[in-house]
């Protein structure tokens, strides 16, 4: 029959057209909120989504897995007399490694001993070159620049973050990626361990 | 841990059957034969015919700044097995002059140009050798290694500026855009008449015939694109119609240009990694893989189990939503609007969203590295994997099947229609879906296999009649035997390192060349890399699956329908980022 092939389509859309009425239903009828919740999102963005799978950005947002990156950012600690340990120790690993080199270090020299201060002066990244591949993150062996989540960064003219922009603190950090903080965490006070113990027994040698 | 397969085999002797014009490549690193100039067409004729090697995918030139220049054909036989490269040296000194194969293979037509745009190769015979990615009247060969662009900082990165002493400056300021711009002799910008449109439309002209049965008709020139939603981007095709049949056509592409090539010279190994996302910036794991494939054949390293598994888990989950996008983009093409390219976009999405939780990207992934992938796949991404693959995926498949293969009006635009026969297929060296449509059954990961591909069991989707609708119906095949290898791959995937060496971010990368290949959902995706030790390549090719095969655009589209030239280029599945580069 001709015309079949089009009906047959057309059932399909209707399907969808009527699937979106009745998971609404079926969420109402069960007393919970399919749109404008975090459990709706995820709904929506899950296998078993059926009917409109639309996210009402802003108001709605997709929930950003924990490896999502984004734009760099420096880490600090705060300490406890209010100062902050910046971990960055310009050695420039992310500035060689960045591949559109958007990332500008400036290091200081003590004027005293004359030897690099373990501290970046400037620390500048040029967002609008950036391209979110996330190597700094990756490469850098003191954890100290780290992929952010935040996406919203729509601003007239150019995005060209130096340090005080860039800088964002450990306890944001670990907001935004538990488990990696918890592993880096582990590593690092493995180390220290590590590190004590080693001493401990350079200590007991030593007469 | 499987180890790579040496650069090339060589399985015939081309040095014994023409001895004294065939040479066998001895630089250290190199394989293949070297080939004297002019024999070059005698050579490339044996090679297609008496040794069988018909699909001729990749021809590009490098320049080995400051004597020689040289060019490199990949030539593959369609029934498998590993291919033949052959190359012919000459010096540098303008005119370069090469001769040109397009009577053997008309494929190479716009390969050549590139190599003539880019790097100043003129093949002598060449019917039409324009410039294709530069427009005319551009002063320069870019690739050239003399060349330098605007804004040009340093021959390779990292640059010194960054760091210790990284005082940022904007590059426009320091590097005003006039000052670094070659201009040709005598420009001047108020009389420049762009000559590229008189040579385009002068390349047209042989279609025209002046009357037909006492009745002359004009000839009308249409440029369709670059800005027309049809073109997938900024694609123009500049035709010239009798009625509603196209006559003639040629393609312009360009628009997009960004050069990628010089761009990976100046980069190291790992720092191209996220621009070949760009490429085809729907496949970006893919393009990972074919990159990271020629490096690794460079460095002859090993790659984790665990990370060749999770490489065709992504290669072939990417190969699905590029399937899925295609039937979207084409339905739009074909007029029906939006409703089926988001039935089409909701499955991707959830692909893309593995993607994200994996890569931490959904589009730009960056996942690859040299000897394994970037992160492993966690239990919780392996479940959803796992629930695409084994509840969500086929099911949906089979809906978009329903909802569109039997509707009597897409049947209607595309049975029947001629797209290409098998023979002209592999003459204008047309890879990937088009081709296995025109009935040749012609798969990288089953004829010439990378990775762990020679492990599974899935069947090449070939589809007999050349005609558009087997171009569909072929992609909906590609994604079902997609779903077969990734069943497979996720219930053998061992636990294990996910790469064979420790993070770097400067490889050792040895002299010596390479060319690694892989069949990406649009074609023949290949990445030649030469290195001479250092820590950026020396050459650095992308041959593009859109871009080779929009070589075939030409021959397909005369005497067809306008309206039905919308159609054959949305099989092409073209994207502008990867034909450009």
């Amino acid at each position: 029959m001709y015309g079949k092939g089009i009906l047959k389509g057309l059932g399909v859309t209707w399907k969808r057209f009527w699937d979106t009425y009745t998971e609404d239903l079926a969420w109402l009828l069960r007393g919970r909120k399919r749109y404008y919740t975090e459990e709706g999102v995820r709904h929506r963005a899950s296998k078993d989504q059926k009917g409109i799978f639309t996210v009402q950005y802003p108001e709605e947002k997709l929930i950003l897995p924990e490896e999502a990156r984004y734009l760099p950012f420096l880490v600090y600690n705060d300490l406890p007399d209010g100062k902050r340990e910046i971990l960055c120790t310009s050695c420039g690993i992310c500035a060689k490694v960045c591949p559109p080199q958007c990332i500008w270090i400036v290091r200081s020299n003590d004027p005293q001993t004359g030897r690099p201060i373990p501290e970046p002066t400037e620390f500048y990244i040029d967002a609008d070159i950036c391209m979110n591949c996330g190597y700094c993150a990756e490469y850098c062996p003191f954890d100290a620049i780290k992929m952010d989540h935040d996406f919203e960064i729509a601003s007239y003219g150019r995005n060209v973050y130096n340090m005080e922009q860039l800088l964002k603190s450990s306890e944001y950090y670990k907001s935004i990626r538990p488990v990696n903080y918890a592993r880096e965490e582990a590593a690092r006070l493995a180390e220290a361990e590590a590190k004590k113990a080693k001493e401990a027994a350079k200590a007991a040698a030593a007469p | 841990m499987t180890t790579p397969a040496p650069a090339s085999t060589q399985t015939v002797d081309l040095t014994a059957r023409f001895p004294g014009v065939v040479q066998a490549d001895a630089r250290p690193g190199y394989a293949g034969f070297i080939v004297e100039k002019d024999a070059l067409i005698e050579v490339a004729a044996a090679i297609r015919d008496e040794f069988g090697y018909d699909l001729l995918t990749a021809v590009t030139g490098v320049d080995y700044a400051p004597d020689k220049m040289e060019v490199v054909y990949h030539a593959y036989r369609t029934s498998g097995g590993p291919g033949l490269v052959f190359k012919v040296q000459v010096p540098r000194v303008d005119p370069v002059e090469v001769p040109s194969l397009i009577h053997l293979w008309p494929g190479v037509d716009l390969q050549e140009r590139e190599a003539w745009d880019l790097l100043g190769i003129k093949f002598t015979g060449h019917p039409d050798l324009r410039r294709i990615l530069m427009w005319e009247g551009f002063e320069g060969h870019p690739l050239r290694k003399d060349w330098k662009e605007g804004f040009y900082e340093e021959d390779t990165k990292p640059f010194k500026s960054r760091w210790p002493h990284g005082q940022f400056y904007m590059a426009e300021d320091k590097n005003p855009f006039k000052d670094n711009l070659t201009f040709p002799q005598n420009f001047d910008p108020e009389k420049w008449i762009p000559e590229g449109d008189a040579l385009l439309y002068g390349a047209l002209a042989r279609y025209t015939v002046k009357s037909e049965g006492g009745i002359s008709t004009d000839r009308i020139v249409i440029n369709m694109g670059p800005h027309h939603p049809s073109t997938h981007g900024v694609f123009r095709a500049v035709m010239t119609l009798d009625g509603e049949t196209i006559v003639g056509l040629k393609p312009v592409l360009g628009y997009l240009h960004r050069n990628h090539d010089k761009i990976g010279e100046r980069n190291t190994y790992l720092q191209n990694m996220p621009y070949t996302d760009r490429l085809d910036y729907f496949n970006s794991m893919t393009n990972n893989f074919g990159y990271a494939l020629a490096v690794e054949k460079l460095m002859k390293i090993p790659v984790a189990e665990r990370a060749e598994y999770i490489r065709v888990i992504v290669s072939e989950l990417t190969r699905i939503q590029n399937h899925l996008i295609f039937i979207g983009t084409l339905l739009n093409d074909l007029g029906a609007m939006y409703t089926p390219s988001l039935y089409a976009f909701e499955e991707r999405e959830l692909i893309l969203d593995v993607f994200e939780a994996i890569s931490g990207a959904r589009m730009m992934c960056n996942y690859f590295r040299f000897g394994g992938v970037v992160r492993d796949i966690e239990e919780a991404e392996m479940q959803k994997i796992k629930d695409l693959v084994y509840e969500r995926i086929p099911p949906k498949t089979d809906e978009l099947d329903r909802m569109l293969t039997e509707n009597e009006v897409l049947v209607s635009r595309m049975k029947g229609i001629r797209m290409i026969n098998a023979e002209d297929a592999i003459a204008y060296s047309v890879t990937g879906p088009v081709l296995r449509a025109a009935g040749v059954p012609y798969d990288i990961r089953r004829a010439d296999p990378y990775g762990i591909y020679d492990r599974f069991d899935f069947d090449v989707a070939v589809r007999y009649n050349g005609d558009l609708m087997d171009n569909y119906l072929i992609r909906i095949d590609e994604i079902r035997q997609s779903l077969r290898i990734l069943d497979q791959a996720i219930k053998q995937i061992p636990q294990g390192p996910i790469n064979s060496q420790k993070p770097q971010y400067q490889v050792r990368v040895p002299a010596g060349e390479a060319y690694g290949r892989i069949e990406s959902p649009k074609g023949e995706l290949g990445f030649y890399v030469v290195s001479n030790g250092k820590p950026n390549p020396w050459r650095y090719h992308v041959r593009p699956a859109s871009y080779v095969n929009l070589t075939a655009l030409e021959k397909i589209t005369v005497g067809q329908k306008i309206a039905d030239f919308v159609v054959i280029l949305a099989m092409f599945d073209i994207v502008m980022g990867e034909c450009d580069r």
